[in-house]
């Protein structure tokens, strides 16, 4: 495939007013530089990684929920990893829980969110025709894909893919004679995240340059969508910290293949002592964790965006605090990066050390309370339409809150000790870090499914998949609170061995029904996902009746998103139920001056100075 | 077609906002994340120093002409430009050649380096201390040999006559990111001095 021509293709098709252009398949569908469609990439991709990290887990789940299960009927699925007698080998438990970890927190929750929402909303919401630079785009999710054959390719190896938990700590990951799973399989894992490093950062340089340089006119930062503000500084989070996960990779290849010993020392395997001295695995959690916690952000604040824009859609109110919602973001950025070392209070870490990033962990606190506070108050006397994408973002609302308020006990160093590597851990980030920003995915599929396919998705379809799912999840991870803080650690493969835990059979049956009920509901999702796409109801060009800019565009968006001119922006993207206006909303691309009814003072000042372009196509969207 | 638009008009609404170019934007945006990289190296290397058991050994001395030529290498990028800015591709050619030949020099430089590391008993597998020079200056010339593809492409866009005033976003860049790589550099190497 050449590229060469592929990118004069993508370069050619960017004109003005040119909509029948005729297009291979190829250029069109595959090796596309057209930012909408290299989204939609992204979201299929993710969403079938997510089949895939939810089907591990209901394998999982069916071990933990019932231990003493016959799964011989399993033997066609995975073969060898069931053992004669009919149970699920304890390493390929350990392989499941690494690669749904992996799956979900890097293919799902990052490629498939920011990749999916960041590539189709940034240009068509800041008033651009396509990403800065296309080519580039294109190379990010390609290198997206190759990762992604790299650790699907390491599920079916003999060996097993990576089993040493998603962090991958050295030195289990680093020694090939540990378990099956640090054989191939990590190495497979580590091949995969370099290239998944590469494609996240080819991306983030697109949004980050994007939102910097092809703003429309009038789209001043402080009229920007709060979705865009965060794909912004989840970009910039993301720059920043996926280049130390690339440092810590590199040197735990080079313990793995090469025999150095970064983090690798007084280690002995069979009484015989490994001749690697010197190393700190230690350091390795350092590293891994400065972009390991960032991560969490990369992952929550996309979700936090999307939340915001159809929370205030949809109350039909302007967002509340506008800028304390920047200003949290910020905090919450800046904030991300100062925090790794609560992961590992108890890894030996000086206590004074601990209390300091203690201190600082508690006070994103602040910042997220402020967002909950802004969320809450938007939705406050609002003319709530509950469509499915409300009801997953007031779900986000809800994780956000019983998730966040358990943050706060783990981030005390004290009670981390009992706490520490326990299913409250688990209960804790699932909530908070998986489900929010799931829900926020959804949210944002439901939201932004016409302007992707033209149709609108089935809306009963969508409100009986939100409250299996919303019940589903509470169902599961409440009780792993109460199994945590009785101490049951997670990543054990059976805790039957143990009279302690051996009264939480039930809660633990419970937990995994619940999960077999929630992932069945999101079969709902599929159907409805897949049969809109091609049967819905063809959707309006405003269907929400939002003020953003890319419901100025066509239903169906050709190369260069608007044929004619790009709209001018005017005012703030939230300008929903103003005094005195005639309808309940105002996009963005109407002038001040056209909007003299609704005005309040300083606008009319503003008005009076406004250049009025020949946006033509502003006025008959009026 | 005649409304069709290329790359530089599309991009043109930006230029009223932000006098930067976006891909020379996109450039230092790459080169923030390679400072992240390094950042995440040195660090863990103090980090690990703090830890004890670290072998401490002399830099050898070919580390110190190698930042010599590669800072020359930077002064003849700028030359280079320069002789673009005003046209003058005579000198244009003469110094991007010159800039080429220092940067092999310096790659070679840093190769007789490691052989006189090992020739001091310091090796790649071994105390970290060793292990993480050779990552570092390793990683470092990985970097450069981006950089050297990056004037490559630049030559031989010079003998295509492509360079020249009015067409100097791709030299901008190809300038910017060779003084970063120097100054990576000369950052590297000063911080071993002093850390070794």
């Amino acid at each position: 495939m050449s590229t060469a021509a592929e990118v004069n293709i993508g370069q050619d098709v960017q004109h003005d007013e040119h909509h029948d252009h005729e297009q291979s398949f190829i250029s069109k569908y595959i090796f596309t530089t057209d930012h909408k469609m290299i989204g939609k990439q992204f979201l299929v991709t993710g969403i079938m990684w997510g089949i895939i990290g939810v089907g591990m887990s209901v394998i999982f789940r069916l071990q933990l929920g019932f231990p003493d299960m016959q799964m011989e009927w399993l033997r066609p699925l995975l073969g060898g990893w069931i053992s004669e007698s009919g149970q699920l080998d304890p390493e390929f438990y350990l392989a499941l829980v690494t690669m749904h970890g992996t799956i979900m927190v890097f293919f799902v929750l990052t490629a498939g969110l920011s990749g999916t929402f960041s590539n189709y909303l940034i240009p068509l919401q800041v008033g651009a025709r396509d990403m800065a630079s296309g080519f580039m785009n294109m190379l990010s999710y390609w290198f997206f894909f190759i990762s992604s054959v790299v650790m699907m390719t390491s599920i079916f190896i003999e060996t097993g893919p990576a089993a040493g938990g998603w962090v991958v700590y050295p030195p289990l990951s680093a020694l090939p004679q540990a378990i099956q799973g640090s054989q191939l399989g990590m190495t497979l894992w580590l091949v995969a995240m370099v290239f998944f490093i590469v494609s996240m950062l080819l991306g983030g340089i697109n949004y980050i340059t994007t939102v910097i340089n092809l703003r429309t006119e009038g789209m001043s930062f402080s009229r920007l969508p709060l979705t865009i503000w965060s794909f912004f500084l989840t970009a910039v989070i993301g720059l920043l910290s996926f280049p130390v996960l690339f440092a810590a990779a590199l040197l735990l290849v080079f313990d793995r293949s090469f025999g150095t010993s970064f983090y690798l020392s007084d280690i002995y395997i069979g009484g015989e002592a490994l001749p690697n001295m010197g190393g700190s695995p230690i350091l390795y959690q350092h590293l891994f964790w400065f972009l390991g916690h960032p991560e969490v952000y990369i992952v929550l604040l996309p979700a936090l965006g999307i939340t915001s824009e159809v929370i205030a859609t949809n109350s039909r109110k302007p967002i509340f605090g506008y800028r304390a919602m920047i200003g949290s973001m910020l905090g919450i950025t800046v904030l991300s990066f100062v925090v790794w070392a609560h992961h590992m209070f108890v890894s030996g870490l000086n206590p004074f050390l601990g209390s300091v990033f203690m201190f600082l962990t508690l006070i994103i606190a602040i910042p997220s309370a402020v967002k909950v506070f802004n969320y809450l108050t938007t939705l406050w006397k609002g003319n709530i339409i509950f469509t499915p994408a409300t009801l997953f973002s007031i779900g986000l609302v809800s994780f956000f809150i019983s998730g966040g308020l358990t943050g706060i006990f783990l981030g005390n160093s004290v009670i981390d000790i009992q706490l520490h590597d326990t299913y409250f851990v688990v209960a804790h980030f699932h909530l908070v870090m998986g489900s929010l920003s799931v829900f926020g995915l959804l949210a944002g599929v439901y939201h932004w499914f016409p302007k992707m396919f033209g149709r609108m998705m089935d809306e009963k379809l969508g409100h009986i998949h939100f409250w299996m799912t919303f019940i589903g999840v509470y169902m599961i991870f409440f009780p792993m609170h109460y199994i945590g803080i009785a101490g049951f650690p997670r990543r054990y493969y059976s805790w039957t061995n143990f009279d302690a835990f051996s009264a939480y059979t039930d809660l633990n049956m419970f937990v995994s029904i619940a999960a077999f009920v929630t992932v069945a509901a999101q079969f709902l999702f599929l159907f409805n996902f897949f049969y809109s796409m091609y049967r819905g109801k063809k959707a309006p060009q405003n269907p929400w009746r939002s003020n953003t800019l890319e419901w100025t565009a066509p239903i169906i968006p050709e190369h260069g998103n608007w044929p004619g001119e790009i709209p001018k922006v005017y005012r703030w993207p939230y300008d929903y139920s103003k005094p005195g206006a005639k309808e309940d909303f105002i996009p963005q691309h109407i002038p001040l001056s056209q909007t003299p009814e609704s005005n309040l003072e300083h606008e009319v000042e503003l008005a009076k100075k406004e250049v009025v372009g020949k946006t033509a196509d502003a006025k008959s969207n009026t | 077609m005649e409304t069709s638009l290329n790359k530089e008009q599309q991009l043109q609404p930006s230029i009223k906002i932000l006098s930067m170019h976006p891909l020379k934007f996109a450039l230092w945006l790459f080169i923030v994340s390679v400072v992240m990289i390094f950042a995440a190296l040195t660090s863990a290397y103090i980090v690990r120093q703090s830890e004890g058991n670290w072998l401490i050994f002399e830099l050898p001395n070919i580390f110190l002409y190698n930042t010599i030529i590669l800072v020359a290498s930077s002064v003849t990028m700028h030359l280079a430009y320069l002789a673009a800015k005003k046209d003058n591709f005579k000198n244009l050619k003469l110094f991007m050649i010159l800039t080429a030949v220092l940067s092999v020099a310096f790659f070679i430089g840093q190769y007789e380096a490691w052989g006189a590391l090992v020739d001091r008993d310091v090796y790649f597998v071994g105390n970290p201390s060793g292990s993480f020079l050779y990552v570092i200056s390793g990683l470092h010339a990985f970097h450069l040999v981006s950089g050297l593809i990056f004037i490559l492409i630049m030559l031989f866009s010079a003998f295509k006559n492509k360079v020249h005033s009015k067409n100097m976003v791709k030299m901008e860049m190809c300038t910017t990111y060779w003084h970063f790589l120097d100054g990576l550099w000369v950052y590297l190497f000063i911080f071993l001095l002093l850390n070794h």
